[in-house]
C-alpha cells in the first residue's frame, strides 16, 4: 500500500496531465501485478461494493476520538469529504508499522467488513486506523465509501499503461472495456501481443463519442460529406450478438442485461458475430414519436419488467452503427459502408430494431430549418457524421458532431444553498432555485455549476451573511438574487413540489440586473411542460 | 458588565471604560492596533498605541505622517479609567494583545495569536484575565498544525524535485509574516538565495532590520533579462497567481503555504500543484490550550465560523460566547477563507 499511497500523493501533488501519466506509467512497471491490477481497477474510477455505512465509519471515529457527534458532522461539512475528515481529526501517529498490499486489501480486507456485524465492524476499522499512517487512513477510507477522484480519468489510465505496455491506446482501452476483474493475470493480459480475435467476447467495443458543434455548420464543408440524424435522447447502448446469448452494454459499459428483454429478442434474431451501436428509446407502437425520457426512466430502474410496465412503455433500438458483422470487426470501415450494412441487416425485421433515418437536406441552411423542428419531434437536435469516418475510440473530435438546440431558459431565484464536495468543499456551491407561483417562491431546480470561481467566493460570502434559518448543512437566504438558469426538457411531475420536473438545469448567469419580482412564474413553465 | 469594557460597534471593537478601539476599520479619535496586517491596522485614526517591536511594520502600513506611541511589552500605561498593556500573540513581528484592566475587571483582546515556534516574533505569552477574547480563524478539529520541520523537509524535498525537472518553485504566500518565517525556517537548512516579488522587498527589510536572520533574497525585477529561474525558489504573494508576472519562470511549478491547505479540497480549488501546511494563527489545539492558559471566567470568539468552538468549549465547561452577543453591532469583514 505504501507504493500505491506514493502513486496517489504524486498524482494528487500536480495538475500536469503528462507528470500524472508517467507516474501512473513508473508504477505500472514497478508494481506487483496483483496490486498494480487494483490500482488500475480505482484510479480508472472502479469501487467495491461498500461494506460499511457513514454512520458506522462515524461512530467509530466518534469512538476513537471520543468527539460529539455534532462537531464530526460540522468537520464533516468543512471538509466535504468523510474519508478525509476520519483522517485530520483522528491523532496523528508518526510511527506507522504495518503495510498491507493493495490487493490485499481489496480483496480481503475491506470484503470482509461485509460479513461482520455492525459493533464488529467498528471495531475493526479503529484497529486499521491505529495501525495506519494519516494518508493511508485517508487511502483506505477512500476506498471503502467510494471512488478516489484525484484528476485522473479513465482515459489517462489507459494513456499509462498504453506507455508502460507499449501498445495502441485503442487497444488497450477496448481491452479495460465492459467489466474488467483486477487481478494478476487480467493485468499481464493488458500488455500482451495484439490477437486477430481480439474483439470476439463479452467486451463492449470502447464507444465513439460526438463533441458539441461549437463552430458555424457551414465551416463543416460540403454537406455532401456528411449524415445527418437526430440526436436522440434515450439511453446509448451496444447491443451484441455472441453465440449463443445477446448483451446490452450501456455507454457507462455497464451491462444492461433482463432490463429490456424486447431488445434482447430482436438482437437474438440477428446472427452470431453482430454488434449494433444505437439509443434506446421508450416508444408505444404506431406513434411517430418517442415518449419522454421520464417514461424511459422507469425502464431503466427495472431488472425485471412486470408486464404492465413493458405494455404501457415498451422500448426500442435505434441503431446508428454497425461495428461488427459475422465475427468481423468494422470500425475502421468508413461509416458510408458500415451504414449501408446495418440498413441491409435489419431492413424488415419490425419496430424493436429501428434503423436510425437521415435527415436528408441538400444545403446546411435546409438542416438549419429542419433541426428547429428537433423539439417536437422529441429529439435534442441533430447528430452529423462524416461519411467517410471509421468508428473511432473514446471523444475525438472532427467526424461526430453534436448540433443540439438551444436550451430553455429561465429567470429563478436563489433560495437555498448548500456546501459542495471536493473541489469545493467548504464552500456554498450547491443551489436551489425558485420561481413565482402567487406570492410566493416554490423551488424548481438544483443547480451546481455555471458560476465561475470569483462569482462562487463572492456568492459564497454573501450567502453566509444573509442566511435566514438551517436545516443541517441547508440554508435558506434571503430571497435578492436571480440567475437565468438552462435546461434541456421539462416534465409534468407528481414527486415534485412545484409539480414539474426540469433535466439537467445549469446555471446560465447572474442576472444582477434583475430584480426577485422579475423572476419567472411557476404557470409559464407548466405550460412548457410535455407531459 | 463586560460591555463596560468591551462593545462592538460599527467601526470597531469599543473599549467605553477606556475611551479607545482596537484594530478599528473606520478612522476614530484613539485605536489600539494588535499588529500590522492591512484587516487589522487602517490608517485614518488621529492617534495609534502599538507594540514597539512592530513599530517599524506599523509605520510602514499606517504612514509615517501618523501619530503612532510605541510601548514595550508589558508597559502599563493609562487610557480612559482603564490601565492597558501588550503582550506578544506570536502571530508575527510585534503582534500584541490587548490587556484592558478596569472596573474591577481584567480583559484580554488576543488579535490573531499562534501557539507554534516562530523564529521571527516573540512566542505567544499568557495573560490572566477574566474575560479573554479569541479569534478562530482556524475554529475546528481537523486544524492541527504538522511541526515545522516536517513542512521543511516537504519544501526542500519540492526544490530537488524542481530543480531535478528544472522547472521554477514559485511559493505563493502572504507577504507579511508568512513569507519572513518561511524565509527564517529555511535559512536553518540552507543557504540558497530566494527570489522575490516587488510587494514582499520592503517587509523583508523591516524584519532584517528588526533582527530577524532569513535566507538571502533578491528582487526578481533586477535579475537579468532572459534569466533562467530552472530549480529557483521564488516568493510571491498569492495575488500574482495567474498574472502575467508569472511568464517570466517558464515552466514553473506553484506552491501555497497556508493553513488551508490542510484540507485537499480547498489544495486543488486554488490548482496550486503543492499545499504547505503553514499557518501564524492557532490550530485547534492551540485555541484550547490558550483558553485554559488565560484561566479567563468568560471567552468571547470573533470571526464568523466560531459557532464550533463556541459550543464545544460550552460543552466542557465554559462560558462562551459570539463577540457580537455583547450587543452593539460590528460588521463581519472576513470572508470563510481569509487570513492564514
Amino acid at each position: 500500500m505504501r507504493r500505491f499511497a506514493t502513486l496517489f500523493e504524486a498524482l494528487d501533488r500536480t495538475s500536469s496531465t503528462s507528470a500524472k501519466r508517467d507516474a501512473m506509467a513508473a508504477y505500472f512497471a514497478d508494481a506487483p501485478a496483483q496490486d498494480a491490477a487494483w490500482a488500475v481497477y480505482v484510479l480508472g474510477g472502479g469501487k467495491l461494493k461498500r461494506t460499511a455505512t457513514s454512520t458506522e465509519l462515524r461512530s467509530a471515529l466518534a469512538a476513537e476520538t471520543r468527539y460529539a457527534d455534532w462537531l464530526i458532522d460540522d468537520c464533516y461539512q468543512h471538509v466535504g469529504d468523510l474519508a478525509e475528515t476520519i483522517a485530520l481529526m483522528l491523532p496523528r501517529d508518526d510511527e506507522s508499522r504495518e503495510d498491507t498490499a493493495l490487493h490485499v486489501w481489496m480483496e480481503a480486507r475491506l470484503p470482509s467488513l461485509g460479513r461482520m456485524e455492525s459493533a464488529e465492524r467498528i471495531e475493526v476499522l479503529r484497529e486499521w486506523w491505529r495501525g495506519l499512517p494519516r494518508e493511508q487512513v485517508f487511502l483506505v477510507n477512500k476506498l471503502l465509501t467510494g471512488s478516489l477522484r484525484v484528476g485522473v480519468s479513465h482515459r489517462l489510465v489507459v494513456q499509462a499503461l498504453a506507455q508502460w505496455a507499449q501498445l495502441p491506446t485503442d487497444l488497450i482501452a477496448h481491452r479495460l472495456s465492459g467489466t474488467w476483474k483486477p487481478g494478476a493475470e487480467a493485468f499481464a493480459a493488458l500488455a500482451g501481443p495484439e490477437r486477430p480475435d481480439e474483439h470476439a467476447g463479452e467486451r463492449p467495443y470502447p464507444f465513439f463519442l460526438a463533441s458539441p458543434l461549437e463552430q458555424d455548420v457551414t465551416a463543416l464543408g460540403p454537406t455532401a460529406d456528411w449524415l445527418a440524424e437526430w440526436k436522440w435522447d434515450g439511453i446509448r447502448a451496444q447491443v451484441m450478438r455472441r453465440e449463443d446469448h445477446v448483451l446490452i452494454w450501456s455507454r457507462g459499459e455497464e451491462r444492461l442485461d433482463g432490463r429490456f428483454p424486447e431488445i434482447e429478442l430482436a438482437g437474438a434474431d440477428l446472427a452470431p458475430g453482430c454488434v449494433l451501436d444505437g439509443e434506446i428509446l421508450a416508444w408505444t407502437p404506431d406513434e411517430a414519436h418517442p415518449l419522454p425520457f421520464a417514461a424511459l426512466q422507469k425502464r431503466i430502474g427495472k431488472l425485471k419488467p412486470g408486464a404492465k410496465l413493458l405494455a404501457d412503455t415498451p422500448v426500442r433500438l435505434m441503431a446508428y452503427d454497425l461495428l461488427e458483422l459475422d465475427g468481423i470487426d468494422l470500425r475502421e470501415r468508413p461509416l458510408s459502408e458500415r451504414r449501408a450494412s446495418l440498413a441491409a441487416l435489419i431492413e424488415g425485421r419490425g419496430p424493436t430494431l429501428m434503423l436510425s433515418p437521415a435527415v436528408d437536406a441538400s444545403e446546411w441552411s435546409a438542416l438549419t430549418t429542419v433541426r428547429t423542428e428537433s423539439r417536437e419531434r422529441r429529439t435534442e437536435g441533430l447528430m452529423l457524421k462524416r461519411l467517410d469516418s471509421p468508428y473511432r475510440v473514446g471523444r475525438k473530435r472532427g467526424d461526430w458532431w453534436k448540433w443540439k438546440v438551444d436550451p430553455y431558459t429561465i429567470d429563478a431565484v436563489l433560495l437555498y444553498a448548500q456546501p459542495g464536495h471536493g473541489r469545493r468543499s467548504g464552500l456554498f456551491t450547491d443551489y436551489t432555485f425558485g420561481v413565482w407561483d402567487g406570492d410566493a417562491l416554490v423551488p424548481v431546480a438544483k443547480a451546481y455549476s455555471g458560476l465561475d470561481d470569483a462569482e462562487i467566493g463572492r456568492l459564497d460570502r454573501w450567502i453566509r451573511a444573509h442566511t435566514i434559518d438551517r436545516f443541517g448543512p441547508v440554508r435558506s437566504v434571503e430571497a435578492t438574487h436571480v440567475f437565468e438558469l438552462a435546461f434541456e426538457a421539462i416534465q409534468a411531475s407528481g414527486r415534485h413540489k412545484a409539480g414539474v420536473a426540469v433535466r439537467f438545469p445549469r446555471i446560465l448567469r447572474w442576472r444582477t440586473d434583475l430584480a426577485i419580482r422579475d423572476a419567472d412564474k411557476l404557470d409559464d413553465l407548466r405550460r412548457l411542460a410535455t407531459g | 458588565m463586560d460591555s463596560d469594557l468591551l462593545l462592538p460597534r460599527p467601526e470597531g471593537l469599543y473599549c467605553p471604560a477606556g475611551d479607545f478601539f482596537i484594530d478599528p476599520m473606520q478612522p476614530v479619535a484613539r485605536a489600539v492596533v494588535t499588529h500590522a496586517h492591512g484587516d487589522h491596522a487602517r490608517s485614518g485614526s488621529a492617534l495609534y498605541h502599538v507594540a514597539s517591536a512592530g513599530g517599524a511594520l506599523m509605520r510602514e502600513r499606517l504612514g509615517a505622517g501618523s501619530d503612532i506611541r510605541e510601548h514595550a511589552w508589558s508597559e502599563r500605561f493609562p487610557l480612559g479609567d482603564t490601565v492597558i498593556s501588550l503582550h506578544p500573540s506570536g502571530h508575527i513581528l510585534g503582534a500584541a494583545q490587548v490587556r484592558i484592566e478596569g472596573r474591577g475587571k481584567v480583559a484580554v483582546v488576543s488579535g490573531d495569536y499562534k501557539r507554534d515556534p516562530d523564529p521571527t516574533c516573540e512566542p505567544f505569552e499568557p495573560v490572566p484575565c477574566d474575560v479573554f477574547v479569541t479569534e478562530s480563524t482556524f475554529g475546528l478539529p481537523i486544524y492541527r498544525w504538522p511541526p515545522m520541520s516536517e513542512v521543511v523537509d516537504d519544501m526542500l524535498g519540492w526544490l530537488d524535485e524542481c530543480r531535478e525537472r528544472g522547472v521554477a518553485a514559485v511559493l505563493f504566500c502572504y507577504a507579511l509574516g508568512k513569507a519572513q518565517r518561511v524565509l527564517a525556517e529555511l535559512a536553518t537548512r540552507t543557504d540558497r538565495t530566494v527570489h522575490l516579488h516587488g510587494a514582499m522587498l520592503r517587509l523583508v527589510e523591516a524584519y532584517r532590520e528588526a533582527g530577524v536572520r532569513m535566507l538571502p533574497t533578491a528582487p526578481v525585477s533586477e535579475s537579468a533579462r532572459g534569466k533562467d529561474f530552472a530549480g529557483e525558489l521564488i516568493m510571491a504573494p498569492p495575488s500574482a497567481a495567474g498574472s502575467t508576472w508569472m511568464r517570466r519562470f517558464g515552466k514553473a511549478s506553484t506552491g501555497f503555504a497556508s493553513g488551508w491547505m490542510q484540507v485537499r479540497g480547498a489544495r486543488r480549488r486554488r490548482g496550486y500543484d503543492r499545499g504547505f501546511v503553514v499557518s501564524d494563527h492557532a490550530d485547534w489545539p492551540g485555541l484550547l490550550r490558550s483558553v485554559e492558559d488565560c484561566g479567563a471566567k468568560r471567552i468571547y470568539v470573533t470571526h464568523g465560523d466560531g459557532e464550533a468552538l463556541i459550543r464545544h468549549l460550552r460543552d466542557t465547561g465554559h462560558d462562551a460566547f459570539p463577540l457580537r452577543s455583547l450587543g452593539g453591532s460590528m460588521p463581519d469583514l472576513r470572508s470563510s477563507e481569509e487570513g492564514d
